[in-house]
């Protein structure tokens, strides 16, 4: 009897056991860091949201990992001289996953949506486009306020994603409740919090390249559960793996970790001219920024708060970005440069600084960090801690001396750039202004060539990193974590994941 | 016994009314706007202009306030700022999931809870009692989320028995359902069976010391007739309010427990609510958590006079 009961038991073990073993993963499960908010492109603004389009909804270019732009629903594209026309040719034979025809018209319609649609947060993004023309059935023609050489790098994101004229005037504002684009993946439901399926699209045009037959993705907000589930076989994928958990990851035969630098950055912000606030110490004198600039240590920064998964960064650039000027790289402290600099601006006893953070871990370590190296300079750094919808209202407002904060980056270097530091950006929160500046990135706005736009950053940059409105401290790695029968994954600095060539193999 | 049915649901409407006062006002006390978050990153302030209208946000709060009420009175709770999806939708979602977290957790609580007191206290003063006490002392200091990820470490990662995490509709798969649950519940069971188990320890010591139990083992019962049959029901009372007041725990434990296991409940939909100031699901859950706690509490009430037969003469 106790042998039946014995053999049972182990028999009803290996079943569940068994049943927990991932299966011929036909159905590609990915966990999420948050759950996606709204998925209508023109309404969307999480991350996480990207990488759900990733997989649903096609654009008119995409990026290299180099950050090129290339075709994707459009196949060819060309600036008249003067920079004010863009004549575009775009790829026959695609449809939408509700069967409407891709053409030159459903391109129109929805850079119309992009710029009117009340909801819009697309409408900064596609502000140089004037008029649109339908030059063909596949050709589109695009009238442009003046050059801009940013909107082909806007094209590839969010701007760019086509999704289906026909769904959308019918759904208005409702879009999102039931997307339809018309990339790889086509949208089955969601649960809010808990999935977001996707079905392989069966007359993709480039549907060859796409192995799954449908993608499931999971937000799992806890790092150390989402690697629990990856090691369980509970997911395949994963994306953001904390720094802190690379070791156990590594260890695990059965998981492969990739990593690419990201294009934003993450540093503290001052407050130059913002309000009654703006005037301070620090507001007032570049020296004092500088001073700390000197007594942090970035690389150190990276090894302790990071495990130097990280990159540690001085720029709006990471150090890998064609962008980044190389003759200003990153530097070690300099103590006696710091309190040098203190004391010629009258602080030789030492000067306090109050910045504000959000209250998560990460930026809440970092902090702590910099406020041991500062210091040793003589800078007495106050934490304030806040939860970072307060931290965003105090700051647009004006309400703060300094703020630690970072921007998630964008392909074109405009992104990381323009909107911070000329005199009119929408989220200058420094209030800084330099006609010098103004002028230098106005001008790389609408530069012809890259070289040309190249050497404008680069004169931009020795500007910044003197005045400093901005201090850079490092640049976020994404990485990902996967099964080892996933093969083919390629990381890209923007963090999406692509599924285009990815296969599984047991 | 209707008559006093009647009166406990006309005390608890003002009851309702106060608490969504409550909370809308105090989500507004809030610092940090939230259109700055939805707006996204580039904060366009036509569409934030254009948000603040579409949510009212430019009213004055009594004005607010009413129109939600208005609305709410028809059964429609607004949409959440963040998904687009109406409230009542999302909650529809949510509610069966976070029911059978709580009955299962229920589950775990009173089966190990109620065997646990009865014994400590009939075992008053041995071994037995003391291992009881400690386990249930553990069982209240040990945090939820470090146990669960310690649960998930073990019998996902090394042992692969059970989903790490995640849920499964009943209606899906019932054996997967339950057993994505299993560790959760057990979770959130845990800490509740200890509460349960340290009252019915107490009150089953007031009443075995009571003058009946002497007679009823006088008159030569058997000691298990005795206790289950004279003395447990008797104790049961107390735990009987206990057990609807734990709803409320509960509640507040599958904030937690959800936000470790995933688990798209009420808890966590409540949490990212706040998080990102989504006023409307927020104020919905809320509201539909409170009248649960209301019912919760005239269950128990019922129950009394069920269990207490001098309860119904005098009613």
């Amino acid at each position: 009897m106790r042998h039946l009961k014995t053999a049972m038991l182990s028999a009803l073990l290996g079943a569940t056991a068994l049943t927990a073993q991932p299966g011929y993963a036909k159905d590609l499960r990915i966990a999420l860091q948050s759950d996606a908010d709204v998925l209508d492109p023109d309404q969307s603004r999480t991350f996480v949201g990207r990488i759900v389009y990733a997989s649903m909804c096609d654009k008119l270019v995409d990026i290299t990992p180099e950050l090129e732009i290339i075709p994707q629903l459009a196949t060819a594209w060309e600036t008249t001289d003067d920079g004010t026309k863009v004549r575009m040719s775009l790829r026959e034979g695609v449809v939408f996953h509700d069967g409407t025809p891709f053409n030159a018209e459903a391109v129109a319609a929805n850079i119309e949506r992009s710029q009117t649609l009340d909801e819009s947060r697309r409408k900064s993004e596609l502000k140089s486009i004037t008029g649109t023309e339908v030059t063909g059935e596949y050709e589109i023609t695009l009238t442009l306020a003046g050059a801009d050489a940013t909107l082909m790098a806007q094209l590839a994101d969010r701007a760019g994603m086509m999704i289906s004229p026909t769904a959308a005037a019918e759904a208005g504002a409702d879009f999102g409740l039931n997307p339809v684009c018309s990339g790889a993946f086509k949208f089955e439901e969601r649960v809010a919090q808990d999935k977001i399926v996707l079905s392989k699209f069966d007359d993709y045009w480039n549907a060859d390249v796409i192995h799954f037959d449908s993608v499931t993705f999971l937000p799992i907000p806890d790092t150390t559960v989402r690697l629990a589930n990856l090691q369980s076989g509970d997911i395949d994928m994963l994306e953001r793996l904390a720094a802190t958990d690379l070791t156990q990851a590594n260890a695990d035969d059965s998981i492969v970790v990739q990593s690419a630098v990201s294009l934003g950055y993450q540093g503290i912000t001052f407050n130059i001219n913002n309000g009654a606030r703006g005037d301070n110490p620090w507001g007032n004198d570049k020296r004092l920024r500088q001073a700390l600039s000197h007594a942090i240590d970035r690389e150190a920064l990276n090894q302790v708060v990071f495990d130097g998964a990280f990159a540690a960064g001085n720029q709006s650039f990471p150090p890998p970005s064609p962008w980044y000027n190389t003759d200003l790289p990153v530097q070690g402290a300099d103590m006696e440069k710091a309190k040098a600099l203190l004391a010629e601006a009258g602080y030789a006893d030492g000067i306090e600084l109050e910045v504000q953070v959000p209250n998560s871990t990460e930026p809440l370590a970092v902090m702590q960090v910099v406020q041991a190296m500062a210091a040793q300079a003589g800078i007495d750094i106050k934490l304030t801690s806040k939860e970072f919808a307060t931290l965003l209202a105090d700051q647009s407002a004006g309400d703060y001396t300094a703020s630690q904060i970072g921007w998630s980056g964008r392909v074109d270097p405009d992104g990381n750039n323009h909107q911070f530091v000329t005199t009119n950006g929408g989220i200058n929160d420094s209030k800084f202004s330099n006609p010098k500046i103004d002028e230098l990135m106005n001008a790389a706005r609408v530069g012809a060539t890259t070289e040309a736009r190249k050497a404008l950053y680069d004169e931009a940059m020795v500007i910044m990193l003197d005045e400093l409105p901005r201090l850079f401290l490092y640049h976020v790695n994404w990485i990902w974590a996967h099964s080892d029968n996933l093969k083919g994954f390629t990381p890209y600095p923007d963090g999406m994941i692509r599924l285009e060539n990815v296969t599984w193999e047991e | 016994m209707l008559a006093f049915l009647f009166r406990r649901i006309l005390i608890a409407i003002p009851t309702i009314i106060l608490i969504s006062i409550f909370v809308f006002a105090l989500q507004k006390l809030l610092p940090g706007d939230p259109l700055l978050v939805l707006a996204g990153e580039e904060r366009d302030p036509d569409v934030l202009e254009f948000l603040r209208e579409k949510y009212r946000l430019n009213d004055p709060l009594p004005v607010q306030y009413l129109a939600w009420v208005g609305n709410a009175l028809q059964g429609d709770l607004g949409i959440s700022l963040r998904s687009n999806q109406p409230v009542t939708e999302l909650m529809a979602q949510k509610l069966p999931v976070t029911i059978q977290l709580a009955v299962m957790s229920m589950i775990f609580a009173l089966v190990i809870g109620i065997p646990a007191g009865i014994l400590s206290a009939v075992k008053k003063g041995t071994t037995t009692d003391y291992v009881a006490n400690v386990v249930a002392l553990s069982g209240l200091s040990i945090p939820n989320f470090w146990l669960g990820i310690m649960l998930i470490l073990l019998v996902s990662v090394k042992w692969q028995l059970l989903p790490a995490s995640g849920y499964v509709p009943l209606s899906e798969d019932f054996g997967q359902s339950i057993r994505t649950m299993l560790m959760p519940s057990f979770v959130l069971g845990t800490a509740l069976a200890a509460t349960l188990m340290r009252h019915t320890r107490s009150s089953m010591l007031g009443v075995l010391n009571a003058d009946y139990v002497r007679t009823a083992r006088a008159k030569g019962l058997a000691e298990r007739v005795v206790v289950l049959k004279h003395a447990f029901r008797n104790a049961l009372t107390p735990i009987v309010t206990l057990t609807a007041l734990l709803f409320g725990e509960l509640i507040a434990g599958a904030v937690l427990t959800e936000q470790i296991f995933t688990i798209p409940g009420f808890g966590k939909l409540v949490v990212d609510a706040v998080f990102n100031r989504d006023y409307a699901v927020v104020q919905g859950i809320v509201l539909v958590t409170a009248v649960g706690f209301i019912v919760m509490n005239l269950i128990a009430d019922m129950m009394y006079f069920v269990l207490n037969p001098r309860l119904r003469e005098q009613h």
